[in-house]
């Protein structure tokens, strides 16, 4: 046990102190840094807008307000900006392998998962994140809920389990990689696929797929479940309640399963040439 | 005849990578779904917004994923290949060919937009026909025009695109100017929010613009939304910024002619 957390704490410090060299690296450019970074904030508005300009046309999607998808749109941004921010670029790998700096990666002594996390760290993906933020707090100052204590642990719940997830797909996205570096895209399909689905409030998609969305690809357990309990209503489907607090678990067994892929992966690459 | 023999081998080349086409059929099919299902809450709260109704909305979701690759509304294609050739200097060889530059590669994104229009485009198409209801061109006349404006969105859009990318003639990298130009043409072309959407004079704005020439003219003829003579000024309005850009196109290149000094050499 002690060993296992000795080792992870290397990872980690490995993780960021190539993190933070990543981050110099960018800040050479810093007009480059910060006009991508307004660039990021603005893209991710223009999501935003177009969610706003659909209200123009009515006053609910699915039996929601406005100010309730915002709820929802702002906390699935926010769980897939950070996860997009910690380990985005494990799509690169693919590039990786093709050019064979992977392999160079493998002979160094740090953890395998922590560079290629680490690799290019954009931190101008905040401004993804501070774009999703300000919608969240928009959302719940124009909500105007009765706040309990719990409705507010559940905020941070909500981000920290969302963004388990996400981190899971981008993994899962990462390992699939060593099977095929061409169908790379289909991780897209599941990460900002994902993101795209957990903005709007199920009740807009059909019985069969809230239930694969639970069930099979756990993306309901991003801000869905959670965001029922803080927006104080029950389940549209009628299903239980205990979901509403099943997150940890759809992240804990979904990261499971991106950890045995990866390893998976990576005792399977055998270098590409020859 | 050289330019149809361009064209084809920029097909050929983009049908190499199977495994990409269909990972990337499976991820536009993936948003067609969740795209039709947000258009059919709004047209349930209100089912003539925009003038459209549910089944036209929910075409319009299934040609959108079909003209993001098509039309290159992501940016990339031929103009791409360009603007990585003048980064390195190699472009002062395309300068050499006795081929005029525009025609050359208007000629390679082309057949990139053939490849991508049989693939791309028609995949998610019929997964959207399988699962949704969905509209038709309700004749041959019909499906001619929209032939027709689908080859003038892709013209326009390379015009954007090169126009993007002689930038960096000056600029030496065109990325931040790409990112930029993607931005507008992800909201201005409609395929997030349908321009028929817009409030008020945002629409009228968002029709006139070049980016409307995209999906938004294709798809009004195809839903039969602009019909007779309406489809007729559809075209010439996309034939208009088709003009006017690759007249632009023109003059900025014979201009940049004169600026290129060969990196290094």
């Amino acid at each position: 046990m002690a060993e296992v957390l000795t080792r992870l704490s290397w990872a980690l410090r490995a993780y960021l102190l190539l993190a933070a060299a990543w981050v110099r690296v960018s800040m050479a450019y810093r007009a480059s840094f910060w006009m991508m970074t307004v660039a990021q904030f603005v893209v991710t508005g223009l999501d935003f807008v177009a969610i706003v300009i659909m209200f123009a046309n009515v006053d609910a999607l699915g039996g929601f307000s406005l100010a309730e998808v915002a709820f929802l749109y702002g906390g699935a941004g926010l769980c897939l900006g950070i996860a997009d921010l910690l380990l985005g670029n494990i799509e690169r790998l693919g590039t990786r392998i093709r050019m064979g700096t992977f392999d160079a990666m493998m002979v160094r002594p740090v953890s395998l998962f922590a560079q290629v996390a680490s690799d290019q760290f954009a931190l101008r993906r905040l401004g993804r994140i501070t774009q999703a933020a300000v919608v969240l707090l928009w959302s719940i100052v124009a909500l105007d809920l009765d706040w309990t204590p719990s409705k507010v642990l559940m905020i941070g719940y909500l981000v920290a389990c969302g963004t388990a997830i996400f981190t899971a797909f981008f993994t899962l996205g990462g390992a699939m990689q060593f099977l095929t570096i061409d169908a790379a895209e289909v991780a897209n399909a599941f990460t900002y696929g994902g993101n795209t689905f957990a903005q709007y409030p199920m009740t807009i998609y059909p019985r069969e797929i809230v239930k694969a969305l639970t069930f099979l690809v756990p993306i309901g357990f991003v801000n869905w479940y959670p965001s029922l309990y803080v927006l104080g209503r029950p389940d549209p489907f009628g299903l239980p309640e205990w979901l509403q607090f099943a997150s940890p678990v759809a992240a804990v067994v979904l990261g499971l399963v991106a950890a045995w892929a990866w390893r998976a992966g990576v005792r399977r690459y055998r270098s590409t040439g020859s | 005849m050289l330019y149809v023999a361009v064209a084809v081998r920029a097909f050929r080349r983009y049908a190499t990578y199977t495994a990409a086409t269909l990972a990337g059929i499976f991820t536009n099919s993936v948003f067609g779904v969740i795209i039709s299902y947000t258009y059919i809450a709004v047209w349930t709260h209100n089912p003539s917004a925009g003038g459209y109704d549910v089944s036209d909305a929910v075409t319009y979701a299934w040609l959108g994923q079909a003209m993001i690759m098509t039309v290159a509304v992501w940016g990339g294609g031929a103009t791409d290949d360009l603007a990585a050739r003048i980064r390195t200097g190699d472009v002062a060889l395309d300068l050499y060919r006795p081929v005029g530059l525009l025609g050359w590669w208007l000629a390679t994104d082309l057949g990139r937009a053939a490849y991508h229009l049989l693939t791309r485009g028609l995949a998610p198409t019929l997964v959207g026909a399988v699962l949704f209801d969905l509209r038709y061109p309700d004749g041959p006349v019909t499906w001619l025009l929209f032939a027709v404006s689908t080859v003038l969105a892709v013209v326009v859009s390379f015009g954007i695109r090169m126009l993007v990318t002689a930038s960096a003639f000056w600029l030496l990298d065109d990325t931040g100017v790409k990112q930029l130009q993607i931005v507008v043409a992800m909201f201005f072309s409609g395929l997030v929010v349908p321009l028929v959407l817009f409030p008020g004079w945002t629409r009228d704005l968002a029709m006139a613009l070049p980016w409307a020439a995209f999906l938004q003219v294709p798809a009004d003829i195809w839903l039969g939304r602009r019909a007779g003579d309406e489809a007729w000024w559809g075209l010439i309005f996309q034939a208009a910024w088709a003009a006017a850009l690759l007249g632009v196109c023109q003059v900025v290149l014979q201009r940049a002619r004169r600026k290129v000094v060969v990196q290094g050499g």
